[in-house]
């Protein structure tokens, strides 16, 4: 009879076991409005403490500009928030349930955060095109890509991106033929085929004509609010016109929060951008 | 480039079963069997030119995959000498009898089964693949530091292969072989059956990495290519696709090698060689990369330039070889079929 209770035990149909649950990652979740909580991030190379107890909140919608000197860990957080650097101590949540530092750069960027780089890096060899089918949201796995077809639905949404980035006459060429400024719109269409819900863009300006500042900012302003945006920028008349909620670092930390009026006036930021 | 090599498979077997040997037309059995041992090295090109031309992975230790395939193959064929060896022993292969063993290896079991042997052809190599590649992508190993651990592993397996203890064969390798499926080796129309089917596999090797490269996964190789950060900030797992176009290519190369046997009639613990695996790259250096027709073109020239001049000045070879490769590399660096490619850019 005993071998018989432990039979039944084990086969009760109600209890699955631990390794069987299938390991889902948790939806994005803003009930509290907030997106990205950045919270007593440290990290140090080689001594150098890059990012010195970060705390930084970035809402749901929100464009949000960061600003700071040379070296003020700008990068580095943006590295920390994609994967590519793990923190020495800290907390980063993306939404309310998803733990960012339990993630490596795929997931996360599965997860809806999408990130240009400072330098406009796209893939030469390819087609305008084919960069942005690469980039596409869906089914990353491996047997699903050796299939992949382009359906019509598709092939509409790269149409309208090409659009918006302004590069639909040049769709066959090679990427790496494309002037600095035109890469970097590149980049960002590419960012906007992955759908994230949250955007990290590190210096979108950089080599662009004031026209197409002029445009990039546009196109900034209009992706918040569907999407929350996070800018790194040097270029202060670009911060100035897109800007409503500026955050400088220094030395790795926040100096300074707010308005860009706010920020401009304040002692500390003077001093850290000006010297004494 | 398939209607050539569809020609060649015909026509090649024909002029040496049906046209006599008096004929100026007539190809000899030798011919033959050393352009099928060209075709088993085309494919083998290939399947570097896979990862090294769209990936990225410059592996200098395809030549382990492809003599695996061939001791696959090997055994297969020891086995099917039964007792018409030198000491007549039904079970034991030759130089187990003289090494003094008492019993077959535990795997040498089922090598007597030719549909085993070919599973073994492609489980072997790609187990082999698959588990190193899983280690070294997992960890982020690239460029010349995964050149230096693909060398090391086929000269890992050189040393333990010259050993008499693994039960290979020590440096004799296997050889003596007689028949194949119950054909013999020796005879004409075996020989023209195991060129057609190089030329076959040869030909769905280059289909199924055509299929590859120009679906959004060979696009996606290529981006790793250049920027394998970026791939991984869009969402690809760069890892996974490393390792599954490195095993396949693994696979290819291992066929190849299970083709090339048969036809030399020998394997030895000389094709894991580091010196063979880098003559590959060689081949594909020169035919051009990271077009597969290439890696055909660069395979077949090297390796009849090798036959014609090791055969007419064999001290000359290394040092042609040696010239051929520093000439291209200064003035073609997109090997032979770049000038092909340069003139219809031209018109």
């Amino acid at each position: 009879m005993n071998v018989l209770e432990g039979v039944r035990t084990f086969f009760r149909r109600d209890q699955v076991f631990d390794f069987l649950i299938p390991d889902i990652p948790p939806d994005l979740d803003l009930t509290h409005g907030i997106i990205l909580y950045l919270e007593g991030i440290s990290v140090s190379f080689d001594g150098f403490k890059a990012i010195d107890n970060l705390n930084l909140y970035i809402d749901d919608g929100e464009l949000r500009c960061i600003i700071g000197p040379n070296g003020a860990g700008k990068t580095t957080m943006m590295d920390i928030i994609t994967g590519k650097t793990t923190p020495d101590s800290g907390s980063a949540w993306f939404g309310q349930q998803i733990n960012l530092l339990k993630m490596d750069e795929p997931e996360i960027a599965m997860a809806g955060i999408g990130r240009k780089f400072q330098k406009p890096t796209v893939f030469e060899h390819h087609t305008v095109i084919d960069n942005l089918e690469l980039a596409m949201t869906g089914d990353k796995r491996m047997w699903p890509t050796l299939n992949a077809r382009l359906s019509g639905e598709q092939r509409d949404s790269i149409d309208e991106i090409l659009n918006i980035i302004g590069l639909q006459k040049l769709y066959q060429d090679r990427a790496g033929s494309l002037s600095h400024g035109q890469k970097q719109w590149l980049e960002i269409g590419m960012l906007l085929m992955q759908n994230p819900k949250l955007l990290l863009v590190d210096e979108p300006a950089a080599g662009m004509t004031h026209q197409e500042m002029d445009r990039t900012a546009e196109l900034l302003t209009s992706l918040a609010g569907t999407h929350s945006v996070i800018v790194v920028e040097h270029d202060m008349d670009f911060v100035r016109s897109i800007a409503r909620k500026v955050t400088v670092l220094h030395q790795g930390s926040v100096l300074a929060e707010g308005t860009m009026d706010e920020v401009q006036n304040d002692q500390r930021v003077i001093e850290v951008y000006l010297g004494e | 480039m398939l209607g050539i090599l569809a020609l060649v498979t015909v026509l090649v077997p024909m002029c040496n079963l049906l046209i006599p040997q008096a004929s100026p037309l007539h190809i000899s059995t030798f011919t033959m069997t050393l352009l099928g041992k060209y075709l088993c090295y085309a494919l083998l090109a290939i399947s570097v030119d896979l990862v090294w031309g769209y990936l990225g992975i410059l592996s200098l230790g395809h030549g382990a995959f492809f003599a695996l395939g061939g001791y696959a193959m090997g055994m297969y064929l020891m086995r099917q000498i039964g007792s018409r060896g030198v000491y007549g022993n039904p079970l034991l292969p030759d130089f187990m009898v003289f090494l003094n063993w008492q019993h077959l290896p535990w795997f040498w079991h089922g090598f007597q089964w030719f549909w085993f042997a070919m599973l073994m052809v492609v489980v072997v190599p790609g187990l082999l693949a698959l588990v190193f590649g899983w280690f070294s992508f997992r960890s982020r190993v690239t460029g010349v530091y995964l050149s230096i651990m693909t060398q090391a592993l086929t000269y890992a397996l050189l040393l333990a292969f010259f050993r008499n203890e693994m039960g290979f064969g020590g440096n004799n390798g296997l050889t003596d072989f007689k028949d194949i499926l119950g054909f013999s080796l020796q005879s004409d129309a075996t020989r023209a059956g195991l060129f057609i089917a190089s030329a076959m596999a040869l030909g769905a090797g280059y289909l199924s990495c055509l299929y590859i490269t120009r679906s959004r996964l060979g696009k996606l190789c290529t981006a790793i290519r250049d920027q394998e950060d970026r791939t991984r900030f869009i969402g690809y797992r760069v890892e996974n696709a490393k390792l599954w176009v490195f095993t396949f290519s693994a696979i290819l190369a291992g066929i190849a090698g299970a083709l090339y046997v048969p036809q030399v009639g020998i394997i030895n613990p000389t094709e894991f060689a580091p010196l063979g695996s880098i003559e590959i790259v060689i081949w594909v250096a020169m035919g051009g990369r990271a077009t597969l027709y290439g890696a055909v073109v660069g395979a077949l020239m090297v390796n009849y330039a090798k036959s014609y001049l090791t055969a007419a000045m064999p001290d000359a070879w290394l040092f042609a070889l040696g010239a051929l490769f520093v000439l291209v590399t200064l003035l073609l660096p997109q090997g032979i079929t770049g000038l092909l490619r340069k003139k219809e850019v031209n018109k």
